[in-house]
């Protein structure tokens, strides 16, 4: 792993980097992969994924009705800014 | 106090509805006990104490007015990463510092309504990532045993706090073994239960398909009296499963006779400090003398779970961790000047090294042409591991095994090589991937630390694991040992 690839994966998972934090990351990710890494000796050419730790389940689907209620100022309390009940972001479009 | 902190729950049950002491009596004895042991231990990042009076109070009045149950007027601790309406719901990031949950975890609603009081939230790694709460924003927690070791983690606050005896029962989660290993190193009994079992709604997600909510008690008897009432189908959780609870309680008195104890071959290994495999030997003795019978069992793939857990937990922690963004709630970055400076400074910001270094991991694994390589890889490996388990389960009932390769260790002594921290989770974090019930309890002492013992068992076998210890804990007394200076 290199020194661009971090700043490549902390730009894709929106995350800003002190540049004094960046050697320490490079190392201990590099020894994860590592880890990771010992995955390859096992042989798993015919087996199957396993997304779901219980087996048989599907998704369950409920009745399509309205169960909630809308209760926007109070989750809406939560927020740094809004306005009308609307979230405030930096302007996007000039 | 001095007598109240031994008693069982029952115990404790019966004391309320016998008038010998009231609810709000034992709330107020706890939350001194908690005042005076925040600045040694630091188990706690919130304590509700006004709420948990009145709390109190109400259910004084339901037992004189004969309306208790078995819960009721008892007093306990959620940790932080479950959901409390109108009370702060930090998960022990500053990204959530200022994060009022708007509603209850279904969890928190369940044992509210079976009348318990709730006297603070418990301190935690940082959304749930470390294995010795000192990731944790509001520093790290210490072992009741020893304040210079920590107490393991994320549950570390909850462990911390049943051992020191702040609250007979702490909620607690585990992804990858972090109630169980939290209760070996600080000596009290921690259940993790199926996979589905007991309702993810309102608890914070790390590894959805890892992630597991439990308990952390003195005894596998109140473990059970707990889980009875937090566990069941939850519609608002669909991954939760629609079974019946059984009464845990029930089956405790069981014998273990024919009792089939399978010893996994791959957790007595080079890496088992020598003093903590004879504390389990001695404990396995028990319960060939309880009627077990024991027999080694080989999960061959069992050691690559730890490099499996790697890859799929930060995989599901970079796109859970995504709905932090400094929009709708949580922490935000001061002045931001475009939306990407926004994101990518309040993330920055807001969370801790380690959270971040899983995200990256996530990402990473997750990002075109390293998917198949790693992730799916990953997801195959993770069956095979689960395959392993259920070969085992058609020749035993249950597995036994270490906890923990060692007892608790020094703060700061596993905080500069990360792959040092993972590694304690090498005998735990196989349940998680194979979504098994396990539990720890605690088996015995190296010095003055206590020991944990794992109990493994099928899918949906709470009730036996629950059996296996209780039968274990009326032969022995390592769970009624209380921290010098706690008793």
């Amino acid at each position: 792993m290199e020194r661009a690839e971090i700043e490549t994966i902390a730009h894709l998972a929106r995350l800003e980097l002190r540049e004094s934090e960046i050697p320490a990351y490079l190392e201990s990710l590099s020894r994860i992969l590592e880890l990771v890494g010992e995955l390859n000796r096992a042989d798993t050419s015919a087996v199957a994924p396993m997304a779901h730790p219980l087996p048989g389940l599907s998704q369950m689907l409920r009745a399509d009705e309205v169960t909630e209620r809308n209760d926007r100022e109070r989750y809406q309390s939560n927020a740094p800014q809004v306005e009308a009940g609307l979230y405030l972001v930096p302007k996007v479009i000039e | 106090m001095a007598a109240l902190i031994q008693k069982t729950l029952a115990e404790l049950a019966a004391g309320l509805r016998g008038k010998q002491f009231s609810s709000v009596e034992l709330a107020r004895g706890l939350l001194e006990r908690i005042e005076a042991a925040q600045p040694k231990l630091n188990a706690l990042i919130t304590v509700t104490r006004d709420a948990a009076l009145a709390a109190a109070a109400a259910a004084d009045r339901d037992i004189g007015a004969g309306r208790g149950g078995p819960l009721t007027g008892i007093p306990l601790i959620h940790k932080d990463i479950f959901c409390t309406e109108g009370v702060r719901t930090s998960c022990g990031s500053r990204m959530l510092d200022n994060f009022i949950a708007p509603y209850d975890a279904t969890v928190v609603a369940r044992l509210r309504s079976a009348g318990m009081v709730m006297l603070g939230k418990a301190n935690m790694d940082e959304f749930a990532m470390g294995s010795s709460n000192e990731t944790s924003f509001y520093g790290p927690v210490r072992n009741p045993w020893d304040a210079r070791l920590v107490p393991g983690g994320s549950s570390g606050g909850s462990a911390a706090a049943v051992a020191a005896r702040l609250a007979p029962v702490a909620t607690a989660t585990d992804t990858g073994g972090s109630i169980r290993q939290p209760a070996a190193l600080c000596g009290v009994t921690g259940v993790k239960p199926t996979y589905g079992r007991v309702s993810r709604y309102g608890m914070i997600a790390f590894a959805s398909s890892l992630d597991q909510g439990g308990i952390i008690t003195a005894s596998a008897e109140d473990a059970a009296l707990v889980l009875r009432a937090m566990a069941g189908f939850d519609p608002r959780d669909s991954t939760s499963v629609d079974r019946p609870v059984p009464d845990y309680t029930a089956a405790l008195g069981r014998s273990l006779a024919g009792l089939k104890v399978g010893l996994l071959e791959e957790f007595f290994d080079k890496g088992l400090d020598a003093d903590n495999e004879r504390q389990i030997r001695a404990a396995l003795g028990v319960f060939a003398g309880l009627g077990a019978s024991l027999r080694e069992v080989s999960l061959p793939s069992i050691p690559l779970s730890v490099p499996a857990y790697y890859v799929v937990a930060p995989a599901e922690c970079s796109s859970n961790l995504a709905r932090y963004d400094g929009v709708r709630f949580g922490y935000r970055c001061r002045e931001p000047r475009d939306l990407l400076d926004l994101y990518r400074r309040t993330r920055g910001e807001g969370f801790g090294a380690e959270v971040k270094r899983r995200i990256m991991t996530g990402t990473y694994v997750l990002s075109t042409g390293y998917y198949d390589a790693y992730y799916l890889k990953a997801q195959k490996v993770r069956r095979l591991i689960a395959n392993d388990f259920e070969r085992a389960f058609r020749d035993v009932d249950v597995i036994m095994g270490p906890t923990t390769p060692t007892p608790a260790f020094e703060i700061g002594a596993k905080t500069a090589d990360p792959i040092t921290m993972y590694l304690n989770d090498i005998y735990t974090i196989g349940a998680n991937l194979a979504g098994l019930p396990a539990l720890s309890i605690p088996c015995g002492f190296v010095g003055k630390l206590p020991v944990g013992l794992q109990i493994i068992g099928p899918h949906f076998a709470e009730e036996r694991l629950l059996t296996a210890a209780h039968a274990f804990q009326r032969e022995t007394d390592w769970h009624r040992r209380i921290p010098p200076g706690y008793e």
